[in-house]
């Protein structure tokens, strides 16, 4: 999902690039997750036409699963997203 | 086995434990060691508030009956904070430039600063949350009822436990929650007890987990094989409930006006919300992760019948781990009290913000300048909202009689709570959404909801008849509360959360599209939306004919004194003036109604301001610039404007420059006739008596006597003229020698009361002798002849009925202030910069006597002590500030008895 980290000594257009895909990637971390999360309704449903449907303990290991993945590139993007953001963290009015 | 009064023993330390934690917080915040008060640590955890006991005890109850279903809640709010760079990101800096309070704030101040709105959303989130806090009691009552069935002489009545844990609850907000009011509400001791709240809880659940599949079932692998053998075993899941919960707990993680205080209020550093961003969905996955082997084991081990709900607790106890039982009794109890005391918090501060001030404003006629401290209006009314909010939550308790009715209440809330999203997203995405838009959404959203969810969830049948149910009001099929427009089988939340969005988002967007917004509206609108682009360039009034007199006289009763006038010197410095009154330009305005919006509300904000302008708002210029919605021109406008406001007020200042030069010209000419006179007056006699005395011969004794004394008289006239002259002009050329000593203030302040004293003066000296034992190293004599300067100054001038000097003392940790306030008709502006130059006398007072050395004096002597003198304006009279150096830190107790 994340791009290749800008190389050494690349020009600053090559960064502000990566940076503009590197927040294109934080805006797409949620919606791929939905669709993880709401994957199995395809095929866990009350009625689901699979003749043999799925089960709490291996659903269970999915949902956990993806819920693993989601964290590590959470916290994969999260690092380089702070670091530029730098300019507007202690943003705010002054305090007199 | 525990017995009811062990766990009521332990329940009492923890919470003095926790007390003591919030305590210390406050202590190292207010000494401005915040560290690791405010790290990122701290801000994840305190987001764990999303985790209640409804959550803590209730997944595993939740899991034991719909198996995977659970999940739903903890993963919308993964998948919104993973998401962080859209939404939250957005919503924090939103909060942090425009000084939002609560969530009613949000919503009223992006819809034009409307009380109305924050009324409706205030009153909608008292009405979702009091149930929830219910539960919470309910909660834990239950978690004691567990130990107290087991112990014979346990307080049998459910309903007292309950009575008490809100009691200890309002008492513990009420000291850490509104201990003051901050410029930037946020609660550090608060914050601080709720993360290690959060841990409390977490290692909890964790302990009961590991013992659970480890100490019971004996490991992962058994554990996969007894949830395949359990009545849950098959995965049934219900899609539409699947989606709608996961898309619910989503919102509900924003809109919540607790998670909202935490997420966007209480957040000190936008960069928190990166670590956050990964690290609370961990904390949430491992809240979960043992929740469905917790589930499986209890429905294995535990007899048939026994509440699911409470398995975390009664598994370990049925293998009699006592410990450990109590380790999950105090995590239930963390999670109910933390959730409690937030929400509280914060349902306060909307019901103080948005209720109580908009009624105290208008009861009170032109009521932004009259004086007295709104402050103490403001903190009283949220500790009587903070206890109005958990007895209204112990009577719901008591009357819904604690019954699994209950439980239901979290979606039930959850839903109402969402009806907050169009107009939250709209207003940070949408310029074109309005008032009425998001009014008219709210409104109905919160009908439907109210109608097709809480009435019928609240108890079968309590306040809806099961006729009523089936075939709808007056027959009316189509209106059913589970089957609007016939449409019916489809389960109650999923049925309520699609009609009532569906139409509020509707509504919401039809109106903002036919409708026609404020100029207000459209300003705070433009700002929402391109927060990052255009960070605080908006500007919500234009420099109108306002004294900053009266600005600073409002701001000091909402701010604080010394917070106020801090505030005012700083912006008077950065124009490059100086004193306590800035030039009154739009930003200065601006920036005004921001800090005083972090007290009381943007809507209340904006009316106080209103007030005192006179309702001239917003500008034509400000007007145009919202409706030319191209960059490039604003830009280049607004840098002209920039450019113009600045060449304005370089003349500003060489016009005032000039004047006051002109001004100390005259006045020195003024000086020279008047030294000239003064010291020709004496001469003249002098020389005239003198003159008789030399060529009378024969002259009665008591003659010569009466004209030696006229002679005498005269010539120390003249002395103490020269002395002052003198004096002054040794204190100028810094040649004066000091002798410091030792003294107490105090002790200087009764010798020059003691000085000033004389039989004609009516003039009553108020003092609070509590403050001023402080121990200073300075010239005693010196010192008191500036007090005395000032005392006498009281009584020549002061022009009151019944004068009146108030001698204030402050120990500032820059060194102790003393304010001498007067309850005359004070100096006027004009006079305001001059009073301290040589020879300056207000009026024509020569009666008064001295030839207006005084205060020029007394500047000088305080600036040789390394103080300073300055004059105070918007106090009520004349006020003079006496500045004093940072004191020698001795206890001043030992000296002064």
């Amino acid at each position: 999902m994340m791009g290749q980290p800008p190389r050494d000594g690349a020009p600053p257009e090559g960064l502000a690039y990566r940076r503009r895909r590197l927040t294109d990637a934080a805006r797409l971390l949620p919606m791929v997750g939905a669709f993880a999360v709401f994957l199995p309704v395809l095929w866990a449903g009350r009625d689901s036409p699979t003749p043999d449907p799925a089960g709490t303990a291996a659903g269970g290991l999915y949902v956990f699963g993806v819920w693993t993945l989601l964290i590590l590139a959470a916290a994969a993007l999260s690092r380089p997203l702070a670091r530029g953001d730098g300019s507007g963290a202690g943003h705010g009015p002054d305090r007199p | 086995m525990l017995t009811f009064n062990t766990l009521a023993l332990a329940c009492g330390l923890y919470v003095a434990a926790l007390f003591l934690i919030a305590f210390m917080a406050e202590r190292r915040a207010e000494r401005g060691r915040l560290g690791i008060l405010r790290s990122p640590l701290v801000y994840t955890l305190s987001l764990s508030i999303y985790c209640t006991a409804w959550t803590f005890y209730g997944a595993v109850g939740y899991a034991a009956r719909s198996g995977l279903e659970f999940v739903t809640i903890y993963l919308g709010p993964t998948l919104m904070i993973v998401g962080w760079w859209a939404m939250l990101r957005k919503l924090v800096r939103i909060g942090r430039t425009q000084r939002i309070t609560s969530i009613a704030d949000l919503i009223s101040s992006r819809y034009g600063k409307s009380t109305s709105l924050g009324v409706l959303v205030t009153v909608l989130a008292v009405v979702f949350t009091t149930p929830y806090i219910a539960l919470q009691l309910q909660s834990v009552t239950l978690s004691f009822s567990v130990f107290a069935e087991s112990t014979p002489d346990a307080p049998g009545d459910a309903r007292a436990t309950a009575l008490w844990v809100a009691a200890g609850l309002a008492v513990f907000t009420i000291l850490f929650g509104t201990r003051n009011l901050d410029i930037d509400e946020r609660h550090h001791g608060i914050v601080t007890a709720i993360a290690v709240e959060a841990v409390v809880k977490l290692v909890a659940i964790l302990a009961v987990g590991v013992f659970v599949v480890w100490g019971v079932a004996g490991g992962p692998s058994e554990v996969f094989r007894m949830t395949e053998a359990s009545p849950i075993a098959r995965w049934q899941m219900d899609q539409s409930r699947w989606l709608t919960l996961t898309f619910l707990s989503a919102v509900a993680f924003v809109c919540l006006p607790r998670m909202f205080q935490v997420l966007v209020v209480e957040n000190s550093d936008e960069r928190h919300l990166a670590t956050a961003s990964w690290a609370f969905p961990l904390y949430l996955f491992l809240m979960s992760l043992f929740v469905i082997p917790i589930a499986v084991v209890g429905l294995a081990v535990l007899p048939e019948g026994s509440n699911p709900d409470l398995y975390v607790l009664t598994v370990p106890l049925a293998f009699d781990q006592d410990a450990l039982a109590m380790l999950v009794f105090l995590g239930g109890f963390s999670s109910a009290t933390s959730m409690v005391i937030v929400a509280s918090i914060a349902l306060a501060t909307m019901v103080s913000n948005h209720i109580v001030m908009p009624i105290w404003l208008s009861a009170r006629r032109g009521g932004a300048t009259v004086s007295g401290d709104v402050r103490n209006v403001v903190l009283r009314s949220r500790r009587i909202a903070i206890v109005g909010v958990l007895a209204l939550a112990y009577l719901y308790y008591a009357m819904s009689g604690g019954g699994a009715a209950l439980a239901a209440i979290g979606l039930i809330a959850f839903v109402g709570v969402a009806q907050i999203l169009p107009a939250l997203l709209g207003g940070i995405f949408w310029r074109g959404a309005t008032r009425t838009g998001a009014a008219g959404g709210l409104i109905a959203g919160f009908a439907i909801w109210a109608w097709t969810l809480l009435v019928p969830g609240i108890g079968e049948g309590a306040l809806m008849s099961q006729t009523l149910l089936a075939e709808g009001p007056f027959g009316i099929g189509w209106l059913r509360p589970q089957a609007l427009f016939g449409i019916g089988g489809i389960d109650p939340v999923v049925h309520s959360a699609l009609w009532s969005l569906a139409v509020n988002t509707l509504l919401f967007a039809g109106l903002s599209l036919v409708g026609l917004p404020g100029a207000v509206e459209r300003l705070q609108g433009a700002e929402f939306v391109d927060i990052f682009r255009y960070s605080g360039n908006a500007r919500g009034w234009s420099p109108a004919t306002v004294e900053a007199e009266d600005l600073l006289m409002m701001s000091q009763r909402i701010l604080g004194a010394s917070e106020a006038q801090a505030l005012f010197q700083a912006a008077a410095r950065g124009q490059g003036k100086e004193g306590y009154l800035p030039d009154t330009t739009s930003e200065f305005l601006e920036r005004l109604e921001r800090e005083l919006a972090g007290s009381v509300g943007a809507a209340t904000a904006h009316a106080m301001m209103g007030q005192i302008t006179g309702g001239t708002a917003v500008s034509v210029e400000d007007l145009m610039r919202v409706a030319d919605e191209t960059a490039q021109i604003m830009e280049y406008s607004s840098r002209l404007e920039a450019k113009s406001e600045e060449l304005g007020r370089t003349a500003r200042q060489l016009r005032e420059a000039n004047e006051k030069l002109t001004a100390l010209s005259v006045q020195k000419d003024a000086f020279l006739s008047q030294i000239s006179h003064e010291l020709r007056t004496p001469m003249t006699s002098i020389r005239a008596f003198s003159e008789i005395l030399r060529d009378g011969g024969d002259m009665a004794p008591e003659t010569r006597a009466r004209y030696s004394t006229i002679i005498h008289d005269e010539a120390r006239r003249l002395t103490r003229l020269l002395d002052d002259l003198l004096d002054l002009s040794v204190l100028e050329s810094g040649q004066v020698t000091l002798h410091r000593q030792i003294a107490i203030l105090g002790d200087i302040l009764d010798h020059a009361v003691a000085a000033t004293e004389n039989a004609d003066s009516r003039l009553r000296i108020l003092r609070t002798t509590g403050d001023e034992r402080l121990v200073l190293h300075t010239d005693t004599d010196r010192l008191s002849q500036v007090f005395i300067n000032l005392i006498s100054n009281a009584q020549k001038y002061c022009d009151a009925e019944q004068p009146e000097l108030r001698i204030a003392v402050r120990d500032d940790p820059e060194g102790p202030i003393l304010d001498f306030i007067d309850n005359g008709s004070g100096i006027p502006k004009e006079n305001q910069s001059i009073i301290f130059e040589k020879f300056f006398r207000v009026g024509d007072t020569r009666a008064a006597g001295g030839a207006g050395l005084g205060l020029a004096i007394c500047r000088e002597i305080t600036a040789r002590l390394g103080g300073q003198l300055s004059y105070l304006p918007g106090q009520g009279g004349a006020a003079f500030r006496v500045a004093l150096p940072p004191r020698l830190r001795q206890p001043a107790q030992g000296a002064a008895e």
